[in-house]
């Protein structure tokens, strides 16, 4: 799937409910990996031509390659927990000022048929219930929830 | 060709977890001074600053400005360098590069935090990026748990082995009145008792918030031999970053920076068996299972050896190479200085002014700096003039 030319609808992500002044520009790509989850439920990676690795989320530029990226890869909404931390102690979430609703559980995932990792949230917090290399799927937000950002994946859930 | 330099002088503060008694100026001052008094200079000898600390953790811009009555750099050429964990090795690299280039005899590298005066963890999660990652990261504890839980799947490390990394820094402390956790020693049950913050890391596997600072003065080899009977020569000095992405990191080949920068810094030290030619180490090791892992990185030991060599007691005080005698991170960590201590301390041992925690007939020893994406700086001091 390489990049198409027609236009797309380019998002930015606000820094809160709260009115912190910023407003961050997602860039094309991002804008098309949220749109996709919208549109179809499934992530969007982009291989580069040099080390061949498709990276998630989406972005113009291979970090290691210093390569400009256009090839987008169509990828399903499973992966594999790569590491994970189940987060119990308070602190305050610079995003809101308050503090940031706990436990929960912070995980590293391999989505299927990407080459790097996708941070998010995994709902499951009994540390003898989650394992590394568990199969995850992602739970998204009704449709009509979806605001185009990182909160309309609600999180990742253990296949078992 | 760089001009040879050396570390002649060091200062640091009494690391408390609240100075509610001196602002960040004049925490910043405490250290200037014992660092001038340390080499017997006075601020109108010193040619340059470098200063640095974390973004956004006092919320306070243009440190370099800011801080001038407590770094007495009134009308001298200042800069501020900030490189996230690093940033006080990343000081420490700036001053050798300024004194190395040839353009300023002696600098004074300043590195501090109040970690008092913000919830360390929100400032730390304002590093990651806002549209991808600062929903779900939670700031270093859960960080470096997820490389703590892929190490011990791929290793069967435990928790215990862990533990031990912990006691030894406590137990070395016990020589270093500065540390914060000056006094206070461990057992392996109560790192095993205490409370898990994000498992596999509990309270006593991971460093404490401090209010501290230090400042180290390179000086160039024509004034250098003469400030100091003893100088810590500079041997090498090594930086490699990584990705700006957590989720490019590539945690099952061990920590790359870390390798890349050792690696690089010991063949430009010339040292060729690291355990055999180091004295001693000063390793930013922010958590307990660092002190496994990442010393395979370094080349200490191989890949899943690391529980084997801490037991087997090599980095023990009286061990083949003490690590931390200073008690290291996990007993004081002033973020901004943190780094910048590890280089002060392995300048301390090479020096011989350790007092209770000097570690007998130190030659060369080592430093490390560690930064939130797994990036790393490598020091390489030494009696011996490189």
């Amino acid at each position: 799937m390489t990049t198409e030319k027609k236009e797309i609808e380019l998002l930015t992500v606000s820094s809160s409910d709260l009115g912190m002044p910023y407003e961050w520009s997602i860039g094309k790509y991002g804008s098309r990996f949220f749109q996709e989850i919208k549109g179809h439920k499934r992530f969007l990676g982009i291989r580069c031509p040099k080390c061949k690795r498709v990276l998630v989320p989406p972005r113009r530029i291979c970090g290691r390659c210093f390569q400009e990226l256009d090839e987008l890869v169509e990828l399903s909404d499973t992966g594999t927990i790569m590491a994970f931390s189940v987060v119990n102690y308070p602190f305050i979430d610079p995003a809101t000022g308050t503090q940031r609703p706990i436990p929960y559980t912070y995980g590293y995932i391999n989505i299927d048929g990407s080459d790097n990792i996708f941070s998010h949230i995994i709902n499951e917090t009994d540390e003898n219930k989650i394992k590394v290399g568990m199969k995850v799927r992602a739970v998204f937000k009704k449709r009509e929830e979806m605001e185009g950002n990182i909160r309309d994946i609600k999180y990742f859930e253990i296949i078992r | 060709m760089a001009r040879r330099v050396a570390i002649v002088g060091t200062g640091q503060t009494y690391h408390k977890s609240h100075r509610l008694d001196v602002n960040g100026r004049e925490l910043i001052n405490e250290a200037v001074t014992r660092a001038l008094a340390d080499c017997e200079l006075s601020i109108a000898d010193i040619d340059a600053i470098i200063i640095g600390n974390m973004d956004h953790f006092e919320s306070i811009n243009y440190v370099d400005t800011w801080s001038v009555e407590g770094s007495g750099g009134y009308m001298k050429p200042i800069m501020k360098v900030t490189t996230g964990g690093t940033t006080g090795a990343s000081v420490a690299i700036a001053a050798y590069y300024h004194v190395a280039s040839g353009l300023f005899d002696k600098v004074l590298a300043i590195g501090w935090e109040k970690n008092s005066e913000s919830d360390t963890t929100a400032a730390i999660v304002t590093c990651s990026d806002p549209i991808w990652d600062r929903f779900s990261y939670s700031g270093a504890i859960p960080s470096l748990a997820t490389e703590a839980s892929a190490y011990m799947e791929q290793y069967g490390a435990t928790q215990e082995d862990a533990a031990r990394v912990a006691v030894r820094e406590r137990s070395h402390a016990l020589n270093n009145p500065y540390a914060q956790m000056y006094n206070r020693p461990i057992t392996i049950q109560d790192v095993m008792e205490s409370a898990m913050l994000a498992y596999p890391i509990k309270l006593l596997d991971v460093c404490p918030r401090t209010d501290g600072a230090c400042a180290v003065v390179f000086a160039a080899e024509r004034v250098a031999e003469k400030i100091a009977v003893n100088p810590a020569w500079v041997k090498s000095c090594s930086v490699r970053h990584t990705t700006t992405w957590f989720g490019d990191v590539d945690y099952d080949t061990g920590m790359l920076s870390l390798q890349r920068a050792s690696k690089e810094a010991f063949a430009n030290a010339g040292i060729k068996n690291p355990v055999e030619e180091i004295d001693v180490a000063e390793l930013y090791l922010p958590y307990s299972y660092a002190g496994l892992k990442w010393i395979e990185a370094i080349g200490f030991c191989g890949p899943g050896q690391g529980p084997k060599f801490i037991w087997d007691g090599n980095t023990d005080m009286g061990g083949k190479l003490p690590i931390n005698p200073s008690g290291g991170v996990m007993c004081t960590n002033c973020i901004g200085a943190t780094a910048l201590l590890r280089v002060a301390e392995a300048a301390i041992q090479v020096m011989g002014k350790g007092d209770a925690r000097q570690v007998p007939d130190v030659k060369t020893a080592m430093a490390t700096g560690f930064g939130g994406c797994w990036w790393s700086d490598v020091v390489i001091l030494s009696k011996e003039k490189p």
